[in-house]
């Protein structure tokens, strides 16, 4: 379902991406894991167009996205969320997600109808803030954080994706309340392909059916949670310390 | 969207300069074209949170439009409204693709050189324009039959239906999803396209509408006036509208109307006491309204009301 291939991305002498392959298939749920600065950020940027690769293409559902701008890729099924919140501050939740699903429906360019007029978009969006639990008519910054983090998934989903990339989506919350968010990303359809970054190895060992570990900007080693515990690579550039730690 | 009774009562009150100040028609007139005008750069300007410095560029092209059309093909002046405005949307819609692109300083800088490039295309065309003599030959048909009358009756009756006409439409606009999603863009461009939104299509959309209303704003004046002078394009018209919507409060729709307001009746006053100096008047106003009021008169005012839900 979402594929890159050869993906190489550098700033100047500095190399963030090195020939990243990698392979997520229809409904699968894949961690990509590595220590602060391996560029798993960088790569989401890749693969939904905010950054452009020096080589390399990203496929979506079998379709070459290189050249497509983020949003058109959007467009065809491919939404992420943001590590720290990129939400819009003075909209209320329920206008967010609307305009989220109008886009979808091609319809936001429509300045001579008033917005009561799209009752089924409304609609939608009231039904998905309703299934995370975050008050529509609260305008964004008076949410409280958490809410917010289910925000950032909220407005993916009105896109209606194939493909969800989640970019550390419980970062900044506090261990015991992050359990609602992992409660609604485990919820999500089967049919949704979902590559998310985390740093919480329980979470990661829970919900990921294989695991990509990237260091340096390339991929150090993918497999499945077990065999990823095993590697003596991951242990010694990753997992090693945390592992000695808690041992 | 529900009508507040204070909007019912304000649109009610521009009807009594007919009654109660006949002899400031006239100016009633230039207000409201003032305000149309500012109305127009908030779309821009306080919806999508584009700064421009060049807006009068589509004042005068509708300027020049409906006075050009007077002087060669129709004096008919409702016919000549809308072929002007169209005439401005089309450099509107064309310079969008341009302008839209940029934001911040570079935005300004853009727009303010693209006005400057107009006026001057204007000032050296002077056997099209008339150049600094401003345009000869303006002759405006009657309006349904009613004249032009040295009062301004018909002008403002006139422009305040216009203005009237347009505001509805930008009302409408800042409620549809278009609107939705030029606030979207002001508080998060970045996120836009995460949302799979073509920002720069509906930047360019509004854009193009606001360039058509500048547009009709100046031909209003061309028509209530039956004269073009070069000012129509002048920097200063474009600082002044900018100015005009910041004293009323951007991105609330009545704050370019209540700024068109203040600014034009403290120029009429200022100016008949002090002619020379009455901008130190704007300046201090306009120093003590972005201290204090950073949201400008109207929105300093709707602080000190709980808020609507």
């Amino acid at each position: 379902m979402l594929s890159t291939r050869n993906v190489n991305k550098a700033f100047g002498s500095l190399i963030v991406a090195s020939d990243i392959t990698l392979e997520v298939p229809r409904g699968a749920r894949h961690a990509l894991i590595g220590p602060n600065g391996a560029g798993k950020t960088t790569l989401i940027n890749l693969i939904t167009g905010m950054l452009e690769p020096d080589s390399g293409a990203i496929v979506v559902g079998g379709e070459d996205v290189t050249s497509l701008k983020p949003e058109a890729r959007v467009r065809r099924g491919l939404a992420r969320t943001f590590q720290i919140n990129a939400l819009f501050p003075r909209l209320t939740a329920l206008e967010s997600v609307a305009l989220a699903v109008l886009e979808r429906e091609g319809r936001a360019h429509n300045w001579w109808r008033a917005l009561p007029a799209f009752g089924p978009a409304i609609d939608e969006a009231h039904a998905i803030l309703a299934s995370l639990h975050i008050p529509a008519q609260k305008e964004t910054r008076e949410l409280a954080y958490g809410q917010q983090r289910l925000l950032e998934i909220a407005l993916a989903l009105a896109t209606r994706p194939r493909i969800l990339l989640l970019d550390e989506p419980a970062a900044g919350v506090p261990k015991d309340e992050s359990q609602q968010l992992f409660t609604a990303i485990a919820g999500l359809s089967g049919e949704l392909t979902v590559l998310f970054i985390e740093h919480d190895m329980d979470v990661v060992f829970r919900f990921a059916s294989r695991i990509h570990v990237m260091v340096g900007g390339r991929i150090l080693v993918e497999g499945t949670p077990a065999e990823i515990a095993r590697d003596e690579r991951v242990r010694e550039v990753y997992l090693g310390r945390s592992h000695r730690a808690a041992a | 969207m529900r009508w507040h009774p204070l909007e019912a009562a304000f649109w009610l009150a521009t009807l009594l300069p007919f009654v109660l100040a006949p002899s400031y028609l006239s100016l009633a007139s230039q207000i409201a074209i003032t305000a149309l005008f500012a109305l127009s750069l908030d779309l821009i300007l306080g919806y999508a949170g584009l700064v421009s410095l060049g807006h009068a560029a589509y004042f005068g092209v509708g300027a020049y439009a409906a006075g050009l059309l007077s002087k060669y093909l129709f004096g008919e002046p409702l016919t000549g409204l809308a072929v002007s405005g169209l005439a401005a949307g089309g450099v509107g819609y064309l310079s969008s693709h341009v302008i839209v692109r940029f934001r911040h300083l570079a935005l300004i800088m853009l727009t303010l050189g693209f006005g400057l490039l107009l006026f001057e295309a204007a000032n050296s065309a002077s056997a099209l324009t008339g150049g600094a003599d401003g345009l000869q030959g303006v002759a405006i048909s009657p309006l349904l039959g009613f004249k032009f009358d040295l009062y301004g009756r018909t002008a403002y009756a006139y422009s305040l239906a216009v203005l009237f006409l347009c505001f509805l439409v930008c009302r409408r606009l800042i409620h549809s999803p278009l609107g939705l999603a030029l606030r979207g863009i002001r508080e998060n461009a970045l996120r836009m396209p995460a949302i799979g939104a073509p920002s720069l299509a509906h930047l360019r959309m509004a854009y193009t509408v606001a360039a058509v209303m500048a547009g009709v704003a100046g031909a209003l004046l061309t028509q209530t006036t039956s004269t073009v002078s070069l000012e129509v394009l002048s920097f200063g018209r474009s600082a002044d509208v900018l100015v005009i919507l910041i004293l009323g409060g951007a991105g609330r729709l009545y704050g370019g109307i209540l700024g068109a307001i203040l600014y034009m009746v403290a120029r009429d006053q200022l100016s008949d006491m002090n002619p020379q100096y009455w901008y130190f008047w704007i300046g201090l106003l306009l120093v003590a309204v972005v201290m204090f009021l950073p949201n400008g008169i109207l929105g300093g005012a709707s602080a000190l009301y709980p808020k609507r839900q």
